[in-house]
């Protein structure tokens, strides 16, 4: 059976999907994606779409269930690269894809991805950043 | 009998022919300024040759006979180019019924000596041109139709800029009524320019949109979540005082969006959300 | 006053027939020179449609035609199966309703994304859709 190849690059999980899926290949992803954060511990999952020419309600869920079951095992899912046409329909269709955050491209995505572990592990750093920001201004007054 | 009235109008041309540019001429609706009188002349023969020799006895009193279609194609192509010129349908209209006064007068005296055939003729003539006025008026109209599509195409085109304002924000101010073809447009080009400079930030500036009802409210909503679905941020702004409060009394839910007064303070927005900081530099002293 | 210019139909028993199918769709919106935004719609209600007819009826019979209608031109697909039909169209038709595990945005979705919509049903008679979304709207 055909599969859709999982990348791990550090703590994250990297998927583009080069083709039109029907609806099993999608849901063996879905399956194997979760396995996967399961069995690396990845804390962010990549999931580009560039090259997917629709995006109908049943892909919708698929990726929503991505980013719901990613979440509840304490990982963030970011959607990179949907095509202009795929997003006008998808609001038009009446689907938010709730449960994944979406970036422009790979590298925006990356960027997110990293904001948001950070954000979650280390708030504590994040106070200290703001402190130093506030200390700088401080002196510049 | 009626093989009478087309031969006799075609030996009459010329008169007619004098007599129909004299009327145009002495008409109140005389544009000079959008055309010579060589040009109305010119237009006038050459309607008038396809109609005397477009004529038989038997198609006059049936409009759609092939022999005629000549006639129509110039009237259309004339009113169409009046319809653009910027001529007024009832100078449009003087061009055709003066061409029945002058063809009406020639009828009067030709046949001064049969009572009988002048009636006919009169009726048939008269219904005829009528119909010419009713083709050049649906031509005419058509005309003005298309000078209208073509200017909300370009309106539409030209009221939807979409403006680099700093590297990773974008901003479209909207001018005008936002209709569900438009709000196609803007989404359509608006997604496509957020791909091609990779722009995290978008700044739908409504302050030229005179009135935002429910309608307008929801292509704002639905343009707001494809930039999101596609990893981009949309703000608001330029929401005036009237349209804040229509927005409330209609019910409208905007509170899952981002919105601003002003562009300025939509653009401050932007910069904190891409940590940029504008300092106004301070002058050694 | 429509024409038809092009017929095609196909089959669809089961799920590896959707995707050949959406590319059968496009090929055709292609051929027309639908834009890009009109083309996704098109093949996403299909797309739903497609999925409703395995999903409730094991499947069933597609067509396909490109048509003109004065200077417009545009593709009608016809969705015809022989399972249970559907009780309550309204309802069926409503944001928000399934009777199986989906978002149930199909039918009404469909709806939204395509110029004309039209559904006939009735319990054990099967159902037919058929859309049309045009070139130019």
């Amino acid at each position: 059976m055909d599969r859709i190849p999982i990348l791990r690059m550090g703590n994250f999980l990297l998927v583009t999907i080069q083709i039109d899926l029907y609806d099993r290949l999608a849901i063996n992803l879905e399956t194997d994606l979760v396995n996967m954060v399961n069995k690396t511990q990845a804390k962010g999952v990549l999931i580009d779409i560039s090259a997917l020419s629709i995006v109908d309600s049943f892909m919708g869920r698929i990726l929503g269930n991505i980013g719901d079951m990613a979440r509840i095992m304490d990982a963030e899912t970011v959607v990179v690269g949907m095509q202009p046409a795929v997003a006008i329909t998808l609001v038009e269709l009446g689907l938010e894809l709730k449960g994944v955050h979406t970036a422009l491209n790979v590298v925006k995505g990356m960027e997110l991805l990293r904001l948001k572990i950070k954000d979650l592990d280390t708030g504590e750093e994040e106070d200290e950043e703001e402190e130093e920001i506030a200390t700088n201004e401080d002196s510049t007054d | 009998m009626k093989q009478d009235i087309s031969k006799l109008l075609q030996k009459k041309k010329k008169n007619i022919l004098e007599d129909w540019i004299s009327l145009q001429l002495a008409d109140a609706g005389l544009r000079e300024d959008l055309m010579s009188n060589d040009e109305l002349r010119e237009q006038s023969a050459e309607l008038l040759d396809a109609l005397l020799q477009g004529i038989t006895g038997d198609n006059l009193a049936d409009f759609n006979s092939e022999g005629l279609s000549p006639v129509y194609e110039i009237l259309a192509g004339i009113s169409i180019s009046r319809a653009r010129q910027g001529f007024s349908p009832r100078e449009t209209g003087v061009f055709v019924f003066s061409l029945k006064d002058a063809i009406l007068k020639t009828l009067i005296i030709e046949l001064a000596n049969d009572q009988q055939a002048l009636a006919d003729a009169l009726i048939l003539i008269n219904k005829f041109l009528d119909n010419l006025g009713i083709a050049t008026f649906e031509t005419f109209i058509k005309g003005r139709e298309e000078v209208i599509l073509r200017q909300t195409d370009e309106i539409s085109e030209i009221s939807t800029p979409i403006i680099r304002v700093w590297d990773g924000i974008l901003a479209l101010p909207i001018i005008g009524t936002l209709d569900s073809a438009r709000t196609q447009v803007v989404m359509e080009s608006l997604l496509q320019n957020i791909v091609d400079t990779g722009s995290t930030i978008t700044i739908l500036d409504i302050s030229g949109v005179p009135t935002v009802d429910s309608l307008v409210a929801q292509h704002i909503i639905k343009t707001v979540a494809a930039t999101r679905l596609m990893g981009a941020e949309c703000i608001i702004s330029g929401i005036r005082p009237e349209i804040a409060q229509t927005v409330v009394h209609l019910g409208i839910d905007l509170s899952n969006i981002v919105t601003k007064a002003t562009l300025a303070s939509a653009l401050k927005y932007a910069f904190a959300v891409l940590r940029l900081d504008v300092k106004r530099i301070q002058k050694e002293k | 006053m429509r024409i038809v210019l092009i017929e095609d139909a196909m089959l669809i028993e089961k799920e590896q027939d959707v995707v050949p199918f959406r590319n059968r769709v496009k090929e055709y919106a292609v051929k027309i020179g639908m834009s890009v935004v009109n083309q996704t719609k098109l093949i996403t209600a299909a797309s739903e449609l497609v999925r409703n007819m395995l999903k409730y009826a094991g499947g069933g019979k597609t067509k396909m035609e490109v048509i003109s209608e004065g200077r417009n031109s545009g593709i009608r697909l016809v969705f015809e199966d022989n399972g249970p039909g559907i009780k309550d169209i309204a309802q069926a038709m409503k944001e928000g309703f399934s009777t199986g595990q989906s978002l149930g945005v199909g039918l009404p979705g469909a709806k939204r994304l395509v110029n004309e919509f039209e559904i006939k049903s009735s319990p054990g008679e099967g159902t037919v859709v058929s859309i049309i979304k045009w070139k130019n709207g």
